[in-house]
């Protein structure tokens, strides 16, 4: 049944307890205490999202727009899709989606809105198409969890990098660190090439 | 290095594990030269705390000596530190705020699920204090990895001033004052303090210095009431003595003005509730017990404080929520936020205003870490509080 009346409240489309079930859409905001516009910076500069998204092995600049994602996948493989930048306001807002033809079809919206002392609020919406046959199969591997709880993962240590300049991590050694999958790759490269 | 591990209920060892390494450019390593058992220590050893994960280093309260920093620590090798038990960035919106136990950025993101889903938000990070507060190894080792450690670290400006002076600035001393801090305490007022162990007795002194003219402290072990009795306290013993009817009469049936829980999860004593929540926590139904909170505060005057630092984990039932309401109460809580505390307080000590030695009851080498804390459960009347010193032994062999 199609509910094509006004939302009744303020509440995000992601959280309406009658969302269509045949679109996979989750949202999750993050208040990070830095300007917009330093934020917007680092998710515009698309490569730099592989040092803070935990199942991403690389992003590769295409052109002013288009990027290239390189994930994990099971059994130490790895699948990959060009996404494009479709709107762009600087410092607000940027969304993106899959070119045609990618196996895994998703598009999203990031939001920086601007929240007084408290910083910035990022606000990240995704959607992809429901887990179906052999496709629908991957991308509920992919991700290897529910993927709300590992959008959130993403956006904290985003957060962490933006506000403390590293990904925090409970680690002692450095065997440890790789062993808990705690995704380091940026910090790593702050050590070896402190600014 | 050695270091005490948790593996299970009533089952801690001092083990052989690697060294820790710096990780992240604000890290330090710390020699460890003093750490201490702390009562919350005991709801691991009990297994009251969830996430504990077999060899996981213990440790909150330690102190020691710089030996390796990261590229962007404000640290100094040599120097000698204490470090809050509380893991806190500095530059979170919580941290601005002073609020440092709640850092929103020192609980790794893979390890907040657990503190959302039982806490409604992740919990910041506690050195060796389970995996809802990040899983961090803690301090009952010889050496420590300390992240963020240009915020938290306290380095001590007067080298004549011993380990055992300051190393409890580390989290009772501030947990104590905290906790008299949180009831808004009136010149006049009556304070009532139930536990008696190292927090209990800081409140109990903490509150008569920002103007009690009461305090009543509650224990059952005879040498803790005693020393509340030192600092001026009148006491009741829960054993002997009918705690919430003699607390009306003592205030003429007014009720305490401001009561404090420093027992938290593990109360001791026969009630019939306190049986009922043992049960349930054996049997996983629920995991706190939560006799004492009842009754404070079915104790404290209307319009009264109620202060927890106490440390609980999850949910009670037959919480008094209508005695709570109904009398107008004002209830603060929370883990403390060390960071706040160390400047002042360490300036009292070094003044001789605040002297915490006198409860130091044992001291041991590491290595005897695993009796300490049977000692320490078993026998909480004589071992008020242990101190273990790694390499003391071998200081004791070479002597
Ligand atoms: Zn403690
Ligand atoms: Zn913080």
């Amino acid at each position: 049944m199609t509910d094509n009346s006004p939302p009744a409240d303020d509440a995000p489309v992601a959280y309406s307890k009658t969302a269509d079930p045949d679109r996979a859409l989750l949202e999750e905001a993050v208040t990070i205490r830095r300007p917009a516009n330093e934020l917007y910076a680092f998710w515009r500069q698309q490569e730099n999202l592989a040092g803070v998204m935990e199942n991403v092995v690389s992003i590769e600049k295409l052109d002013d727009k288009r990027s290239r994602w390189t994930v994990k996948a099971p059994a130490g493989r790895e699948v990959s899709w060009e996404s494009v930048i479709t709107n762009d306001i600087p410092d607000r807002e940027l969304t993106w989606q899959s070119a045609e033809g990618a196996d895994i079809a998703n598009s999203g919206r990031v939001r920086f809105e601007e929240a007084g002392e408290r910083g910035t609020v990022v606000r990240a919406t995704i959607a992809y198409d429901p887990p179906a046959g052999i496709v629908g199969q991957l991308v509920a591997k992919l991700f290897q969890r529910e993927p709300r709880i590992q959008t959130r993962r993403d956006l904290h240590r985003f957060k962490q990098l933006m506000e403390t300049g590293e990904i925090t991590t409970s680690a002692r050694t450095r065997a440890q660190r790789e062993n808990r999958n705690e995704d380091q790759t940026t910090t790593r490269e702050l050590e070896e090439n402190p600014a | 290095m050695k270091a005490i591990t948790w593996h299970g209920k009533h089952d801690v060892r001092c083990e052989s594990v690697d060294d820790p390494e710096i990780l992240n450019p604000r890290d330090a390593i710390i020699r460890i030269t003093s750490t201490a058992i702390c009562g919350s220590d005991l709801h691991l050893y009990d297994g009251y705390v969830p996430q504990m994960m077999p060899g996981d280093i213990l440790g909150h309260e330690f102190m020691g000596e710089v030996v390796e920093i990261g590229a962007k620590s404000t640290l100094k090798k040599g120097q000698r530190v204490i470090v809050p038990f509380p893991i806190a960035c500095g530059q979170c919106f919580h941290c601005s705020k002073q609020q440092y136990s709640c850092c929103d950025n020192s609980n790794p993101a893979d390890k907040m699920d657990f503190g959302r889903e039982q806490l409604g938000q992740p919990m910041a990070g506690i050195f060796g204090y389970s995996h809802l507060t990040g899983g961090y190894a803690g301090g009952q080792a010889e050496y420590v990895r300390v992240p963020y450690s240009d915020v938290g670290p306290f380095v001590i400006p007067d080298d004549s001033l011993e380990d055992e002076k300051v190393l409890f600035l580390t989290d009772i001393l501030p947990t104590g004052w905290m906790a008299a801090e949180n009831c808004d305490i009136q010149p006049g007022d009556t304070v009532a303090v139930w536990g008696c162990g190292p927090v209990g007795l800081f409140a109990v002194q903490s509150a008569f210095l920002m103007g009690a003219a009461r305090v009543i402290a509650i224990d059952h072990f005879p040498h803790r009431l005693e020393l509340a009795k030192k600092f001026g306290a009148e006491t009741l013993n829960f054993e002997e003595t009918k705690v919430y009817e003699a607390l009306q009469d003592m205030t003429g049936g007014i009720g305490p003005d401001a009561s404090i829980d420093c027992v938290g999860l593990e109360p001791h004593g026969l009630y019939v509730d306190n049986i009922i929540d043992q049960i349930k926590v054996s049997t996983f139904l629920g995991t706190d017990r939560g006799h004492v909170i009842r009754q404070i505060i079915m104790a404290t005057r209307k319009g009264g404080h109620v202060s927890i630092p106490g440390v609980y984990g999850g949910f009670i039932d037959k919480f008094p929520i209508g005695a709570m309401m109904e009398k107008g109460l004002t209830v603060k809580t929370g883990q403390t936020h060390v960071q706040k505390y160390t400047q002042p307080l360490y300036t009292a000590i070094a003044e001789g205003k605040l002297d915490m030695t006198f409860l130091i009851s044992h001291r041991m080498p590491l290595e005897a870490g695993p009796e300490g804390f049977q000692k320490f459960h078993d026998e909480q009347d004589t071992y008020t509080k242990i101190v273990l010193k790694p390499g003391m032994s071998e200081a004791k062999l070479a002597a």
